[in-house]
């Protein structure tokens, strides 16, 4: 294998010539390409065309106190070779601008605007000029992920430069919702263009809980750090300290024991079964199905409740600590998450045999909402949402951590790409999880739970990537020279997926999109940091 | 000593109890989301769930503030919400009772004030009550609920006495 990576690289090295300027290596999994930034979008496009490399992650970095430059780095996954290449560009503070690649690359899209609006660095050509993550009352000469810019400075309100999408006939309505709903759900801003019932439009004006989370991580202890990580998302809190732990210890190179490792994997199957099966239960909620979602709730409380029987936290929060885990389980422990999960398993079943031989549910779930492939392709999306639409990706079996690659599992796939699939999809893995966990309780290897980090190299980056319930969640991390945060970067499963959601409403009716929108299931809190 | 269900049982009965005696009639809440990671919002639906269902002993979350007695908000205030906040604050009919749920909303949380956090809820609309917690629990919510009928009784007694 890894000669045949390095055979595949010194052969990328040559079709792109004199492109790159330099290449080398990050770890053992990552190469790092640097290219000037007049040959970002060829070599950018020939990795994701050509080589069908996904675009993982994107960040951008003012490194103006370590040589002078801002930086960006493009990273695609490979997962065939389980590896990534990093596409690093560096940018001079006197011009700050860069061609963009979203034309030729849609997914980049969200990137190129963030790092717009936070480090002042301008996409060229970009299709998109509006703000993204700051709104538009926010002066646009003032970038908050400048080191120069203090983290408590509030800015001034401006005249704002928000705006939505025109239309110019009559027979278009407008319809506002948000960002407050009419539930306990989190804000977000729609504006549908409607004609009758249907949905010609969707603009969603997000990025309402951007708490600058980032940036509020920066100088920051890395022990300190991770229980900010965890805090970015409630509900996939585990997903975060979990990607920012194997951020920090592959930065320092460390292999966490492997008992760790399978307690890691069970808390975390533990984390997506208590998402699925509400999810399932909410997603009824869609189309009144009260029973549905009663049953959803009960059998998500189940699994809380015992999450705070064997971990002490409803949403898993506080176990995961850097080089290992904070909590071992017992027997008895063990005994009860079997017993428990065997319950769960049996009453899900029949929750799953009421809703699927409902002729209502079905009706309304078939057809709705469909995500095309080549959307999904095009946009990168992850997680349930892409395997509904026939995109086979999981960061479990693509480039396994924790325990993944010492338990058997099956990743399901449906091809139609609608709210019927994606629901498909979380029943198939609730019943995928409990086998993991099954699995894991057999072979429970004994020993230590904890490996000590040393000192972590400044000013080099590393990843760390987990499965959420939602999808891949990534990690990017760079330490300065006194082991603080010296950047951090989330990309979590919701920011790849935001964008095909308004695709996926195109042509059905208004009522529908709250269902359409629950099977999704994105954490607004995730993407917004 | 008895079982943490049946505590929460006991909570949901002194609640419809103390209901009945400070307002006379159910409570309506109305959720602002001010900026949370979501792990509030979640225990807030916790209790619309069939195990704790206070939607029985008489309190419901409305869609709306106009209908609400009470604010539950979540989050430390983003600047991207302050204005959602305020304008829900001045549409909710009065008394207007805010209760501050988990960590952010209480103080800031691990965020704290920020470029884009203002670091509390009491920074920007009065709060009648703070629910600590990351999140808090099911429990501790309803325990929130109650003081903020406690206060409530106790201002409009002072109020009562003052027109004397």
């Amino acid at each position: 294998m890894e000669k045949t990576i390095k055979q595949w690289l010194s052969r990328m090295k040559q079709q792109l010539g004199n492109k790159v300027r330099s290449m080398e290596q990050n770890g053992a999994q990552e190469t790092v390409m640097l290219v000037e930034k007049t040959e970002l979008p060829d070599v950018c496009y020939f990795l994701w065309h050509e080589k069908k490399g996904r675009l993982f992650t994107m960040v951008g970095n003012d490194e103006r106190d370590i040589h002078g430059f801002f930086a960006l780095y493009y990273v695609f996954s490979f997962d065939s070779f389980r590896h990534f290449i990093t596409v690093k560009t560096l940018i001079d503070p006197l011009d700050p601008t860069f061609p963009s690649v979203s034309v030729q690359l849609p997914a980049a899209n969200w990137y190129e605007r963030e790092v717009k609006d936070l480090l002042g660095l301008r996409p060229q050509g970009h299709p998109d000029p509006r703000p993204l993550i700051l709104h538009g009352d926010w002066p646009e000469d003032l970038h908050p992920l400048r080191k120069d810019f203090p983290l408590d400075r509030h800015a001034p309100r401006v005249q704002s430069r928000e705006s939505f999408m025109p239309y110019d006939s009559e027979d278009v309505t407008e319809i506002p919702v948000g960002p407050i709903h009419a539930g306990i759900i989190e804000p977000g801003h729609f504006r549908f263009g409607a004609v009758g019932d249907t949905i010609l439009h969707l603009d969603a004006r997000l990025f309402f809980t951007h708490r600058g989370l980032e940036k509020a991580n920066e100088g920051m202890p890395l022990e300190k750090a991770l229980f900010l990580a965890e805090r970015i998302c409630g509900v996939c809190a585990l997903s975060h300290s979990t990607a920012f732990a194997q951020a920090a210890e592959r930065l320092g190179g460390v292999t966490i024991p492997p008992r760790a490792a399978y307690l890691r994997t069970l808390f975390l199957e533990l984390e997506r079964l208590y998402n699925h099966i509400g999810d399932v239960g909410n997603i009824c909620a869609g189309f009144g199905f009260a029973v549905g979602v009663s049953q959803g709730a009960r059998l998500k409380e189940t699994l809380q409740q015992l999450n705070e029987r064997v971990a002490g936290h409803r949403y898993l929060r506080g176990i995961i600590r850097l080089g290992g885990i904070r909590i071992d389980i017992t027997e008895r422990e063990k005994e009860d998450i079997v017993r428990t999960l065997s319950y769960v398993k049996k009453e899900f079943q029949e929750l799953v045999d009421l809703l699927f031989s409902h002729d209502i549910a079905m009706n309304r779930m078939a057809t709705t909402g469909v995500l095309s492939l080549e959307h999904a392709n095009q946009l990168e999306v992850v997680g349930v949402a892409a395997r509904a639409s026939g995109r086979s990706v999981d960061i479990r079996r693509d480039q396994p951590y924790a325990a993944y690659d010492q338990v058997s599992f099956h990743v399901p796939v449906y091809e139609v790409g609608d709210v019927l699939s994606r629901v498909r999809i979380r029943v198939d893995e609730v019943l995928e999880s409990i086998a993991i966990i099954e699995q894991l309780m057999h072979s429970l290897p004994s020993g230590d739970t904890f490996t000590p980090l040393p000192p972590l190299p400044p000013y080099r980056s590393a990843m760390g990537w987990c499965e959420s319930p939602r999808g891949e969640t990534v990690h990017w991390l760079m330490v300065g020279p006194d082991q603080t945060v010296y950047r951090y970067r989330v990309r979590s499963a919701t920011y790849s997926n935001w964008p095909a959601v308004p695709l996926a409403v195109k042509g059905n009716i208004v009522p529908d999109f709250p269902l359409i929108n629950k099977s999704f299931e994105l954490c607004y809190a995730c993407c917004d940091r | 000593m008895k079982s943490g269900k049946e505590q929460t049982a006991d909570l949901r009965w002194t609640l419809q109890k103390r209901m009945k005696e400070v307002l006379g009639r159910s409570l309506h809440i109305r959720h602002v989301d001010s900026g949370s990671c979501n792990g509030c919002d979640f225990e807030m639906n916790t209790l619309t769930n069939p195990i704790y269902d206070i939607q029985r002993f008489g309190v419901d979350f409305v869609a709306s503030p106009r209908h609400a007695d009470m604010l539950m908000v979540t989050g430390g205030v983003t600047r991207h919400l302050e204005e959602a906040l305020i304008k829900t604050y001045n549409a909710a009919s009065e008394p207007k009772m805010v209760v501050a749920i988990g960590a952010c909303a209480c103080g800031g949380g691990m965020f704290g004030r920020t470029y884009a956090n203002y670091g509390g809820v009491d920074q920007i609309v009065p709060v009648y009550v703070y629910v600590p917690g990351c999140p808090p629990r099911p429990e501790a919510i309803i325990e929130g609920i109650l003081l903020a009928l406690d206060r409530y009784e106790e201002l409009s007694r002072n109020k009562g006495e003052n027109k004397r």
